[in-house]
């Protein structure tokens, strides 16, 4: 949750460089993304947790990892919305000025509320993959789920009923979390906007 | 250490361990792709008790960590007596949640296939199955070059995970060559320097494959 | 009372060029309050670049353009110019998430700042107005292509314009649908409204326009009466062109 909001945060002010920033910067802002998105998320894990101290940048686990996939999920959620403000056509801007609104509202009456409902069903998406990402701080020893289930394991020598529980508890979290938003991209659905996409 | 001692004393198992990861990743997207066509021709014509079981596999699938799946199958199996090496239940993971995700890009592009296109083939005598075979589906494989090529990306980079379990891949090498020399922070920048150059080359190389072969009305409309 | 009215639009001289490519090379006209005037020409002649150079949404290279006693050219308040300018586009484009009456009230509110009971009720008259006040809930997804473009019409109407610009209005239509627009536009002729409308409707142009500019070229070719326009034009280029659209559309009668 943190690492989705984190995400959130950094991935609004990027979309925005690369569409309306000035060169320099929108190089820097695609540049950002593509990397991020090439490297394996354990690697950008390991980086700030093992290879920080280097630096003398000691960061506990937990932080760690909240940065790490919050990073990761920047990228992704950047290109989103860039995705849905580009796909809303040059044509309704063009239309927003005619009636004399200026830029800004243009962008904010008109643009944003027609690229917002087109990102809410990748933006879902997104959400599960982090949540499933989480699993992945198990490799710096966050105590989570999966940690948790190992202890256990250790106990009890019953490692298949184990993980099949902590694969139940993760399936129902993402049903219900795809469920919720689900119903609240039908409840703002309009005719005509939104197109059925699924990217992992 | 400067960064290129660290390169230059540990690119021999950095490359090994690339060779294991490409290894992974091209068996698995193949085994998947296999899967996901099941799956996806199930979901989509089946009849319904297959219908309703391929759909619950991709969901149960898609829905849990491939780190999950990982451990059900490499520490969960061998209570009862399936033993397998950590390349094998890398590679049997790896297969099973690629073809899940496979299966989904292929439903999506089989339906994004104008139903016309069937109702035209069976007005010419064909039987549904070799509608399916012979009009449905090679449209639909174009429409899934993009989506699957960005999944064999993903699968690439998601290979890492199978160092937890002692798969030989590029991730567990640099734990490997890190834990020698100490240089943590630019042993994994190497590795991540490696894959960022492995993905945009492959990235790259699909984009040029798909302008190469683009048909008009092909496009895939994202 | 003076017999000639206000001038509401005079453009002096516009030049506009993309890149290499000179697009208006030297146009100037006026259209006094009331008149509608139809511009034709072939396609790629700059006529709908003049017209977004009216509204600055392409802003000229040289010439001045004045709406009324404001000149537009060179304006710091081109937003509040554009409102009293009101825009046809040849795709519609209403704005997708509104609903009919959503797009017709959203300049009101947006850009006048009228409160939303104010705005609703005047955006339901526009709406009356040109005939589809039971399709005020209607998403623009969920409406014909006459209809979405009588919406448009209407969005325009409600900013209260001096002046109403159209960009091939009915050209996206299926031909049973012009009809439709066509009658609103009419209608809103016949009540004075002062229009410059590019199209190639001939009936249209015969019944309503006041005046019809040929341009080719970048360049206004000649100007004059419908009547006159049509039966005995002054330069050659003119006759062919009207040959030949009469050639591809049929000649329609008199509407
Ligand atoms: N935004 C633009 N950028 C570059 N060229 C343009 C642009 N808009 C129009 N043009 C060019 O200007 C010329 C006139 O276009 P236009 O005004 O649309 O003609 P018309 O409406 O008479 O068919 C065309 O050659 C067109 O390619
Ligand atoms: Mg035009």
């Amino acid at each position: 949750m943190l690492g989705l909001g984190l995400g959130l945060a950094v991935a609004i002010p990027i979309s925005f460089l690369q569409i309306f920033a000035p060169q320099p910067f929108r190089f820097l802002a695609s540049a950002y993304e593509r990397v991020l998105r090439s490297i394996p998320l354990l690697v950008t894990l390991f980086l700030l947790f093992y290879g920080l101290p280097t630096f003398g940048i000691r960061l506990p686990p937990f932080t760690a990892a909240v940065i790490g996939v919050g990073l990761r999920s920047s990228a992704y959620q950047s290109q989103i919305f860039r995705g849905a403000i580009l796909s809303i056509s040059e044509n309704q801007f063009r239309a927003a000025l005619s009636i004399g609104m200026n830029r800004i509202r243009a962008f904010r009456h008109i643009v944003m509320p027609q690229a917002l409902r087109l990102a809410i069903p990748p933006w879902t998406n997104e959400l599960t993959i982090v949540l499933k990402d989480t699993s992945m701080a198990f490799a710096l020893g966050v105590v989570e789920l999966v940690r948790q289930g190992r202890y256990i394991i250790v106990a009890t020598r019953e490692p298949l009923v184990i993980y099949l529980t902590i694969a139940a508890i993760y399936l129902i979290l993402t049903l219900l979390s795809n469920n919720t938003l689900g119903r609240l991209e039908k409840r703002l659905r309009i005719p005509g906007i939104g197109v059925e996409e699924r990217v992992r | 250490m400067t960064f290129w001692q660290v390169i230059q004393q540990s690119w021999s198992p950095m490359l090994d361990g690339l060779q294991v990861t490409m290894q992974l990743t091209l068996l698995s997207i193949v085994f998947g792709l296999a899967l996901g066509l099941f799956l996806a021709l199930g979901k989509v014509y089946g009849w319904k008790p297959l219908r309703w079981f391929c759909t619950a596999f991709i969901e149960i699938i898609r829905g849990t960590p491939l780190l999950v799946q990982i451990f059900i199958i490499y520490f969960g199996l061998p209570p009862y007596g399936i033993r397998l090496s950590p390349l094998e239940a890398a590679v049997i993971a790896f297969s099973i949640n690629s073809g899940a995700y496979q299966a989904e890009y292929l439903r999506g592009a089989i339906q994004s296939i104008p139903s016309g296109q069937m109702q035209a083939a069976l007005s010419m005598g064909m039987t549904p199955w070799q509608g399916v075979i012979s009009i449905i589906m090679p449209q639909a494989l174009r429409r899934v070059i993009p989506p699957w090529t960005n999944e064999f990306i993903y699968l690439l980079k998601y290979t890492s995970l199978a160092y937890i379990i002692g798969t030989p891949e590029l991730m567990a090498q640099a734990r490997f060559v890190a834990s020698r020399n100490y240089e943590y922070f630019q042993t994994y920048l190497f590795a991540a320097l490696i894959y960022l150059s492995i993905v945009l080359v492959f990235s790259e190389f699909f984009g040029w494959v798909e302008r190469k072969f683009r048909i008009p009305g092909f496009e895939f409309h994202k | 009372m003076n017999k000639e009215k206000e001038i509401v639009l005079r453009i002096e001289d516009v030049h506009k060029s993309f890149g290499e490519n000179h697009v208006l090379r030297g146009v100037s006209m006026g259209i006094r309050r009331g008149e509608t005037k139809i511009l034709i020409g072939p396609s790629g002649t700059g006529k709908s670049t003049l017209l977004t150079c009216i509204n600055m949404l392409t802003p000229p290279d040289a010439g001045k353009i004045w709406l009324l006693e404001d000149e537009i050219t060179g304006s710091k308040r081109v937003n509040l110019l554009r409102q009293k300018i009101g825009f046809v586009f040849q795709d519609f484009s209403l704005f997708n998430h509104l609903t009919a009456l959503g797009n017709v009230s959203i300049g009101l509110t947006k850009v006048k700042g009228m409160d939303r009971k104010k705005a609703r009720k005047k955006a339901l008259e526009e709406l009356k107005q040109v005939g589809l006040e039971e399709k005020a809930s209607s998403y623009p997804a969920q409406l014909s292509g006459g209809q979405k473009q009588r919406v448009a019409i209407a969005r325009a109407l409600a900013m209260d314009p001096q002046l109403i610009l159209f960009d091939e209005p009915t050209s996206a239509l299926d031909p049973e649908l012009i009809g439709e627009v066509l009658g609103v536009m009419k209608k809103l002729a016949n009540q004075g409204m002062t229009m410059l409308v590019v199209s190639h409707e001939m009936g249209f142009a015969r019944s309503v326009a006041d005046e019809v500019i040929f341009m080719e070229g970048g360049v206004i070719v000649e100007q004059g009466p419908p009547a006159q326009l049509f039966s005995s034009p002054k330069v050659e280029r003119t006759g062919q062109f009207l040959s030949r659209l009469s050639g591809l559309f049929g000649e329609e009668g008199e509407k």
